[in-house]
């Protein structure tokens, strides 16, 4: 999986200590929303690429 | 035997019994694959192969270097009783060496195989049977492993004539060793090796503990043949040591499973003139397996949220210029 422009986001809603809620990154060509569920495939895989230093994620806006 | 030639006097009065038939026999719903006649196809019928890609629903397909790209398509050249096949296509010939790799695979839930009891001594036989063509003729290679890809089953079916649709089928006797998850994430992976390197190949016909086992030892290797074809449909695994006949089920039922694990929702989201966010609210139609990843056919820069399983809304992003997203995709994928 290539993984490039990694970036969290916030949603607007539900979200009173206005957490990072998921990771915008482009996923072998396509702008992909990855939510930090540790059940969701993507964002394990996100997470194994950051652990081996191949992929970092930008802070949200 | 027609059921019309049975007599009672060739039956012992205790020969059927209502436990044999409940409690044994695959009485429906008795496939562990999903889609396994290939109909289902959301995200389109053809393409080319990556690391891994998903090609009709629920069956990925992955290669890696020197193994080239493979495509694939929802085939209409499929055998009596059924109307798709998944075709693959291996392109230019190559040698996986030791770490390239060829495979397709279908990963199945743990929630779906906790009445397999792998792992524990009431594990059972399951049986894979399917329909099969390939340009190519041999020994080729089938393998079951666990989530953690530490213990594995390989098996080999023989293809005895090239391009000829012949039925396979595979005993995989019961597993009291190893890990088998029964939750929502991966129970099993069934994989058929393409193109395995040596160091993924083991031996077929015993579990085997170790690491990345997903290729067949001895077996052919399509992607080492220059646009080598390998077809299949009528994909079932179902408990006990014999294969029964493929189990046909509507479209909507099979399209209702695959939805669990990706959704498109073919409509068009606009924002609502109620918010500053630019809100526009979304449901699936089929509960996810996990909170999806979201992606979308156009997005005028719409931040996409999964809330929930079941649904989400999306929202303006910086660089907002439109109203509406359409062709939302949601991938709860093992």
């Amino acid at each position: 999986m290539i993984i490039e422009n990694a970036k969290y986001v916030k949603a607007p809603l539900d979200n009173p200590d206005n957490k990072n809620t998921a990771v915008k990154a482009t996923i072998n060509g396509t702008e992909m929303f990855v939510p930090l569920d540790l059940d969701n495939a993507d964002f394990i895989e996100i997470q194994r690429q950051v652990d081996a230093g191949t992929v970092t994620i930008e802070e949200a806006d | 035997m027609a059921l019309s030639t049975i007599k009672t006097a060739s039956i012992a009065n205790d020969a059927v019994t209502t436990d044999k038939i409940v409690n044994d026999g695959n009485l429906g719903n008795k496939n562990l694959i999903i889609n396994g006649a290939m109909q289902v196809a959301q995200r389109g019928t053809s393409g080319t192969s990556t690391a891994d890609i998903y090609t009709v629903d629920r069956f990925s397909l992955g290669h890696g270097s020197p193994v080239n790209a493979m495509t694939f398509e929802q085939s209409t050249d499929a055998p009596a009783n059924f109307k798709y096949s998944l075709k693959i296509t291996a392109g230019t010939g190559a040698s996986a060496g030791t770490t390239g790799y060829a495979s397709l695979r279908q990963a199945i839930e743990g929630q779906n195989i906790a009445h397999v009891n792998f792992g524990t001594s009431a594990a059972k036989d399951i049986t894979l049977s399917f329909w099969v063509k390939c340009s190519l003729t041999g020994n080729f290679g089938t393998n079951i492993r666990n989530q953690a890809g530490n213990r594995a089953y390989a098996s080999i079916y023989t293809i005895n004539s090239a391009n000829t649709w012949e039925y396979k089928t595979v005993t995989i006797p019961a597993d009291t060793g190893g890990t088998w998850p029964t939750d929502s994430n991966i129970g099993f992976h069934m994989q058929w090796d393409l193109g395995a390197g040596s160091n993924y190949d083991i031996a077929a016909g015993s579990w085997t503990d170790g690491t990345n086992m997903f290729g067949v030892e001895g077996t052919v290797k399509l992607t080492e043949t220059t646009n080598a074809t390998w077809q299949m449909t009528g994909v079932q695994v179902e408990i006990g040591d014999v294969a029964t006949p493929f189990e046909h089920e509507d479209i909507g039922a099979t399209l209702r499973k695959c939805k669990r694990y990706y959704e498109m929702i073919d409509t068009t989201i606009f924002q609502t003139n109620y918010s500053s966010n630019g809100l526009g609210n979304f449901a699936w139609t089929e509960q996810k397996r996990a909170t999806p990843t979201l992606s979308a056919d156009t997005n005028p820069d719409m931040t996409l949220h999964a809330e929930t399983t079941s649904g989400g809304y999306v929202y303006k992003g910086s660089g907002f210029t439109g109203n509406a997203v359409r062709g939302l995709r949601g991938a709860s994928e093992l």
